[in-house]
Parts: C-alpha cells; sequence; structure tokens
C-alpha cells in the first residue's frame, strides 16, 4: 500500500489506519463522531496528500484547460482564483472532479482524486499530444496536503504558522496563494471554512505537528465523508463515475453548455438530456441508517442511494440520491431498508454547513 | 480486549448471560463493538418473539456498515432494550452492560454449543 508523508505521525497518533484507494490513510484518531464535531464546531485536519496536484504550464496551458474541463477556466480572471469543475469522456461521463487554481498567465495548477490521479495523467497526456498543446502536465508528488478546516481553523492556522497569516488572512473563498514554500488555498471539503495547505514533503510532519500544538484536532477520513455528506458534496467513484454525466450527478452547475466553448463531452451532454438526477434524502431522527446502493422506490420509477449516512449534526440519517426527474423536493419516497420500506422526505442538499443544520 | 469470565459467547460475536432466574440476557462482544466502531443505531427484536438458534434478530449500526446480531440460542424475547437507542455509546464503552434482549430458553441444550470465556479467548489466538 502507497503510504503519505504523514504516515508515521498517523501511527504514532494510534490512528486507525485503512485502504482507500490503494493509500493506507486514517479512518479516525478514536472517535469519527467527535472528529466531525470538532470541525463543525472548532477546527480540524486531514491529510490529504494522497490526493495529487497536477502543474500544467505553459504558452497553450489555458487553451488547453478550457477543453479540458467542463467548466469554463475563462471565468478565472483573478490571479489565485479556484474553480471546482468535472473532466469528461467524449460521452459525457465523469472522468474525475477536481480544483483548478489560476496561478498565472500559462500556469495553472489542478488538484484530483487519489484512485484517479493516474488515470487523469494519462488521459490529460492523451489530450495533450492530440491538441498538440504546448503544456507540460507535473505530478507535485513531492507536495503533502492537509486540510485545516472549522470556525477556527484559520486562526489557528496563523497561530501555529504565523508567517503566513500577513499573505494568507484576508484571502477570499475558493482563493489560493503561494507563501514562501506553502500554497494556502481557502478551499476544503466539509462545508466549513478553512484552509488547504500545500507543503514540500518533508516538511509535513513538523507542520501537522504545528497544527496539532495550536489546537487542531487530527480527523481521519471517516469524519470527512460525513462532512462532505452534510455539506452536499459529492464523492468520485460513489456519487458519479464515468458511467453517470455531472447532469446525472448534481453538477449541472458546473457545467458550461451555454457559451460557444468546445469542450471534451459538451456535444454528448447537450444531445441526451437527463433522465435522472441528484437529489437528498432525510429519514426522520432514529428512521435507521440510509446507505450507498439501497433502492428507492418513487412514482416515477425506482433510484438508488449513492451516498448514505448517519448526519452527526443533524441527528438522522441523510443520503445522496440519483432519482427520476420527475422527483421533486418536498416528495416522499421510500427507501428498502432490509426487509422494509422506509418514508425518506426529498431535500436540496446541504444538509448541514458552517455548524447549522440547513434541512 | 474484554472478555469477562462469567458470560457465553457464540462465534458470531454476541455474549449471552444464564441469569439466575434462567433467563438469557444478550448483547455484542467488546470485539464486535471494536469492529463495528461507534454505534448511529440499532433495532432490537420484539417482545414475544420466537426466535430460532442463530436467528437474526437485531441490527447494530455504525458510522461505517450495519451489522445483523444473532439469536445465540432458541428462546422467547422477554425484554429488549429499547431505551439503548438514547444511549448508543454505551454499546461503545460498556458492551457487557449494554444488553440488547433477554430471552426464555426454548432448549436448555443450546447453551451447550456456546463457548465459555476461555474458549472464546482461544478462538482469537
Amino acid at each position: 500500500m502507497k503510504t503519505t508523508q504523514l504516515n508515521e505521525v498517523h501511527r504514532a497518533a494510534g490512528a486507525k489506519l485503512v485502504d482507500f484507494a490503494g493509500w493506507e490513510m486514517p479512518l479516525h484518531y478514536g472517535s469519527q463522531l467527535e472528529e466531525h464535531r470538532t470541525v463543525r464546531t472548532d477546527a480540524g485536519m486531514f491529510d490529504t496528500s494522497h490526493m495529487l496536484a497536477i502543474d500544467v504550464q505553459g504558452e497553450d496551458a489555458r487553451e488547453f484547460l478550457i477543453y479540458a474541463f467542463a467548466n469554463n477556466i475563462e471565468r478565472l480572471a483573478d490571479t489565485g482564483k479556484a474553480l471546482y469543475s468535472c473532466m469528461l469522456a467524449e460521452d459525457g461521463g465523469v472522468i474525475d472532479d477536481l480544483i483548478v487554481y489560476f496561478l498565472g498567465d500559462e500556469f495553472y495548477r489542478v488538484i484530483v482524486n487519489a484512485g484517479t490521479a493516474d488515470g487523469d495523467l494519462a488521459w490529460l497526456e492523451a489530450l495533450r499530444v492530440k491538441k498538440g498543446a504546448e503544456v507540460t502536465l507535473n505530478p507535485r508528488r513531492d507536495l503533502a496536503m492537509i486540510a485545516v478546516q472549522g470556525p477556527n481553523a484559520r486562526e489557528k492556522t496563523f497561530t501555529a504558522l504565523p508567517e503566513l497569516r500577513a499573505y494568507a488572512a484576508d484571502i477570499g473563498v475558493f482563493f489560493g496563494v503561494q507563501v514562501g514554500d506553502t500554497f494556502v488555498a481557502r478551499t476544503g471539503y466539509t462545508g466549513e471554512d478553512g484552509f488547504e495547505l500545500l507543503v514540500p514533503g518533508n516538511t509535513a510532519a513538523s507542520v501537522w505537528n504545528k497544527l496539532a500544538a495550536a489546537g487542531v484536532r487530527p480527523c481521519g477520513l471517516g469524519s470527512r465523508d460525513t462532512l462532505r455528506l452534510e455539506a452536499g458534496m459529492n464523492l468520485y467513484g460513489q456519487d458519479m463515475d464515468v458511467k453517470v454525466t455531472p447532469l446525472e450527478s448534481g453538477l449541472a452547475w458546473t457545467v458550461d453548455l451555454k457559451s460557444p466553448r468546445d469542450f471534451v463531452g459538451k456535444a454528448a451532454l447537450a444531445s441526451k438530456p437527463a433522465t435522472r438526477h441528484s437529489v437528498g434524502l432525510v429519514l426522520p431522527p432514529k428512521g435507521g441508517v440510509l446507505r450507498a446502493h439501497m433502492v428507492v422506490h418513487t412514482p416515477a420509477g425506482d433510484g438508488e442511494i449513492t451516498s448514505g449516512t448517519f448526519s452527526p449534526t443533524l441527528d438522522r440519517s441523510i443520503a445522496l440520491a440519483r432519482v427520476p426527474v420527475a422527483v421533486k423536493v418536498g416528495d416522499t419516497v421510500q427507501v428498502a431498508i432490509r426487509d422494509k420500506k422506509v418514508d425518506a422526505k426529498v431535500v436540496k442538499p446541504p444538509f448541514a454547513r458552517n455548524g447549522k443544520a440547513l434541512v | 480486549m474484554n472478555i469477562p469470565d462469567n458470560l457465553l459467547f457464540a462465534a458470531s460475536h454476541e455474549w449471552a448471560k444464564v441469569e439466575s432466574d434462567g433467563s438469557v440476557t444478550v448483547g455484542i462482544s467488546d470485539f464486535a463493538q471494536e469492529q463495528l466502531g461507534e454505534l448511529v443505531f440499532l433495532e432490537v427484536p420484539e417482545v414475544g418473539r420466537e426466535l430460532a438458534v442463530a436467528e437474526s434478530c437485531a441490527v447494530v449500526e455504525s458510522v461505517k456498515a450495519a451489522s445483523d446480531v444473532y439469536a445465540p440460542i432458541s428462546g422467547k424475547v422477554i425484554a429488549a432494550n429499547t431505551e439503548l437507542l438514547d444511549n448508543l455509546g454505551q454499546v461503545n464503552t460498556d458492551p457487557y452492560g449494554a444488553w440488547l434482549f433477554k430471552l426464555q430458553p426454548a432448549n436448555k441444550d443450546d447453551l451447550k454449543a456456546l463457548m465459555t470465556a476461555d474458549k472464546y479467548k482461544a478462538s482469537f489466538a
């Protein structure tokens, strides 16, 4: 199994380690539920070094990514601004979802998922060759990534790493800035404020320990998953993959079909309207737990839960489900849980953000 | 791992305690709760239900997954701990105090098929 630069630190902290996409990663450090609540109320940190930063540089970088990504990077006018996007196959299937940072006229940084990283690189390289684009694709495995999240995350980051404050205190949401050898981005995957830090791998342990000393709680991928689901964010491989389009995955807002620009997958998306869409489901308190792959019965036909969990913030179960487009917010549907059919309410995600329940 | 000497155990990691009145109290073992992780939901059987040996009769759900609980012996459910749903953490912190249900055994010989604490300990060796 692959390990991140922080593996020894996790072991020393007593983390329960699991295989995630071929990487040995912390699931939790004792209590997933407490880690979750700490991020909603204070500050927690996640080792996300299994994800990959790919630097795309060269005179054609902009044109190349305009064509490669479903969201339109032409919208990135200010240096440091980030954009969430899908990268699609020709048939509109989602190869990966990613965040791209605009770092200069010929310099973009793309953060992709761990399990898809090698495939993404191969796909982008093939696209580069096909387009004859003057770009280099540089996978930054030398960098470690730490996500510090929660209402107190930014302040505690500055306590731990005071040299960042002067440069990163005023950056807006979804912006990144390079400060010395640390890339600081005001992004995350929890529905809370905070930073994602990219640091040289050999300093990762030192940065992690400074953050811990400043009162940032180490959190595992278990709470990362419940936090992102409460925040209504998709997980690649679960809520979408290469077999479905972004329009069927709650990501229509990230696909730009209006502008004249062409991009990979555009023709396919434009030619086949979605018959299913992604919605949120909520159970009553103590109503059981929704899980991925459970069947959702609706008058318009069956659907399926793509991610389900117990929500610590709402104290009930929540899920994302792919259902026929006729199913609307406010409807009641039935979910098959073992031998029972349980009523679930259809809602519009997010379920919780910034410490508050939203449904 | 905590394995009290006064309990019997099923291979599916339920514990059974023979009470002085002959009834049998059932829960899940320390090993089982450790494997599951923090509990977020459970279902206990209805009082009056007749259970066969190894019949699926309760569900414990953690942050990770749902897991069936099986009847360690045959018998009739004479009590179910419905209050545990408001105190799920007890299953993790005190698995031998957090009982799920009580049975009136249908066949005392069923108990002989369960493991003693020593045998259960040895099963992890």
